[in-house]
């Protein structure tokens, strides 16, 4: 018996995203009384030992670099080659773009029930159940899981991460793989940009900055906070802001330390998206904004007048001139 | 080439979530029912797309659910595609739904299987995954831009901070997300010709859910907004920092 949890990697890197299912992961297998252990695909730049710290006593390695890129067929049955071998009674993925594509294959590949979008631990004294979101948010759901095998993907920013002492050891995993069918010819990063659904913080902005050239302040913003930039549906139509920056019901779900909302309306469907946020400010020159109601904190007041000396004040406050 | 596009019935984005039976039923009172924006905006209309280029294709829908799905399912056939399923089943848990939809694809040896990347009341992002595992075929999910070049697909997906170009053979299962094609109005000549194209309903293969609802709910309210005057942003700076510690 184990805990069994993917750690996904990035160009070598392992994802902020990943570091929170091993902590997670860490903790149900604490509450299971088993071992926790992590399975690492591809070849990684970082020392897989130091993932102890996180709470793993293992990390089963597959070196095959067919697995450097993400083929969900190949990773499947590659994950539960593993999973078998260690007799995995719970399998943990981070719910991001990895996660959404192996994990749904391995519960049909398993017949393990899968839980995705978890927001909290499982609460084990009846039975196995985790709270996921649904409705976007609107609403959350416990789900029981009723098969031997449980899957969970966790959301990102719904645990913390908790790094300790400890070394895991590393072993390497032979397993059965697949030549990939699918072939990835390039891949574009916004290298030093923070990615949305990762960023602690997020600054957004709506249709009341009235067009794209006056973002340079919204992006001034956020690169003093560290933050990741996004936007309301109607911005990303128009082709003001890139499609990937959308947030809400029919766009990225987020659940960041800080959202701040700038000449946004706070509409349900973009509330949807964004109300998991953990402290929210919203800036907009309409008193009677329904986004106010959701808000921890507002200005009333012109972005443009605000915004830059928000920026100002912050800079003030971290020292930066 | 044969398409197959799922459909999804969810409550419109404005619906109010409220539970019945002691938080363990969704209200449907009063609740208005769309085709899931995912697989409507993006997942079929690519679909129509493609057979625009390409009139030989054929496109099938599919939707797992109650004779009240079956104006949801109209509405998908206005938009376009030739014919529908409906698997005439209550819907339990995504590995059935999954389940029902491989039993049929398996049937109809589709080119192309498209889905939408979640639906936006379950938000499982499950359904294409355990579809193409079921059937044993590639999966691209979360794909912004799908073009094909006879049986070759090429596919942008969504990675973290990033996207990811993909290649892969027909058939594939892929999951579709905001940039894959523009929203469409159904126009009358489509509504008057979806009246008569075949649904054919039938019943659903034995499969047991693996998950069960236990109960919902709603996440409590905000405890009410801190104003703070549009000429001291000071003192929100020193709120987020000392009060909220979020800076
Ligand atoms: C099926 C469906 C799905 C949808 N999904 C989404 C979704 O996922 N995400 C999403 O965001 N929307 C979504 N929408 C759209 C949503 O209903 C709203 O139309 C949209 O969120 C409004 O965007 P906005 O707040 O930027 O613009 P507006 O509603 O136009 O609001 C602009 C705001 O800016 C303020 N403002 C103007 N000038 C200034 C200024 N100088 N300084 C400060 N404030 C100013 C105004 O007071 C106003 O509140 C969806 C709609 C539908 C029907």
């Amino acid at each position: 018996m184990s805990v069994l949890i993917f750690v996904d990697i990035a160009e070598g890197q392992v994802k902020k995203a990943s570091l929170e299912a091993l902590s997670y992961g860490a903790k149900v297998a604490e509450q299971l009384g088993t071992s926790a252990e992590g399975v690492v695909l591809g070849t990684p730049k970082e020392d897989l030992a130091a993932l102890g710290k996180y709470g793993v006593s293992k990390v089963h390695h597959v070196n095959n670099p067919a697995l450097d890129h993400l083929d969900a067929q190949v990773y499947t049955k590659v994950i539960a080659q593993v999973a078998q071998a260690v007799s995995a009674t719970v399998i943990i993925f981070p719910n991001n773009m990895d996660g959404k594509s192996i994990a749904p294959r391995l519960s049909a590949r398993l017949k393990a029930g899968l839980i995705s979008g978890a927001v909290a631990l499982p609460d084990t004294s009846n039975g196995f159940t985790v709270k996921k979101n649904v409705f976007s948010g609107k609403a959350f759901a416990n789900i029981s899981i009723s098969t031997p095998v449980k899957i969970i993907a966790l959301n990102p920013n719904a645990y913390p991460v908790k790094a300790g002492e400890g070394t895991a050891t590393v072993e390497a995993f032979n397993a059965t793989v697949d030549t990939p069918k699918v072939k990835v010819t390039s891949s574009t990063k916004a290298s030093g940009e923070v990615p949305l659904t990762e960023a602690e913080i997020v600054v957004s902005a709506g249709r009341g900055l009235k067009g794209p050239e006056n973002w340079g302040m919204v992006e001034d913003l956020a690169k003093v906070l560290h933050a990741a930039t996004a936007c309301s549906r109607p911005v990303a139509d128009a082709h003001w802001r890139p499609h990937n920056e959308h947030v809400g019901q029919t766009g990225i779900a987020i659940a960041p330390n800080l959202y701040i909302a700038i000449g946004i309306s706070g509409a349900i469907q973009h509330l949807a998206g964004v109300n998991r946020s953990k402290v929210i400010v919203v800036i907009n020159k309409d008193p009677e904004a329904p986004f106010f109601k959701a808000a921890d904190y507002g200005i009333v007041g012109d972005a443009f007048e605000v915004v830059p000396k928000l920026t100002e004040a912050i800079k003030k406050l971290k020292g930066i001139s | 080439m044969k398409i197959l596009v799922c459909i999804s019935k969810t409550p419109d984005t404005t619906a109010k979530i409220t539970f019945t039976d002691n938080n363990t039923k969704f209200d449907t009172n009063g609740v208005q029912w769309i085709i899931n924006p995912y697989d409507e905006w993006y997942a079929l209309v690519r679909a129509i797309e493609l057979k625009e280029k390409d009139p030989s294709a054929t496109i099938h829908l599919i939707t797992v659910g109650g004779a009240d799905a079956e104006p949801i399912i109209r509405k998908a056939l206005a938009l376009g595609g030739d014919e529908a399923f409906r698997v005439n089943a209550d819907s339990h848990d995504s590995f059935y739904i999954a389940s029902q939809i491989a039993a049929i694809a398996k049937e109809g040896a589709y080119d192309l299987i498209l889905t939408g990347k979640e639906t936006i009341d379950y938000n499982g992002s499950s359904i294409g995954g355990m579809v193409a595992e079921l059937l044993d075929l590639p999966y691209i999910s979360l794909a912004s831009k799908f073009e094909l070049d006879g049986s070759k697909a090429t596919i942008i997906r969504e990675i973290e901070g990033g996207e990811e170009t993909a290649e892969v053979n027909l058939p594939v299962v892929v999951s579709a997300a905001k940039g894959m094609a523009e929203q469409r109005i159904p126009n009358m000549r489509g509504i008057m010709a979806a009246r008569t194209k075949p649904l054919k309903v039938t019943e659903p293969i034995a499969v047991e859910a693996l998950t069960s609802v236990t109960s919902f709910g709603l996440p409590p309210a905000k405890a009410g907004v801190k104003l703070v005057p549009a000429d001291n942003v000071d003192e929100l700076v020193r709120l987020l920092h000392e009060e909220a510690k979020a800076i």
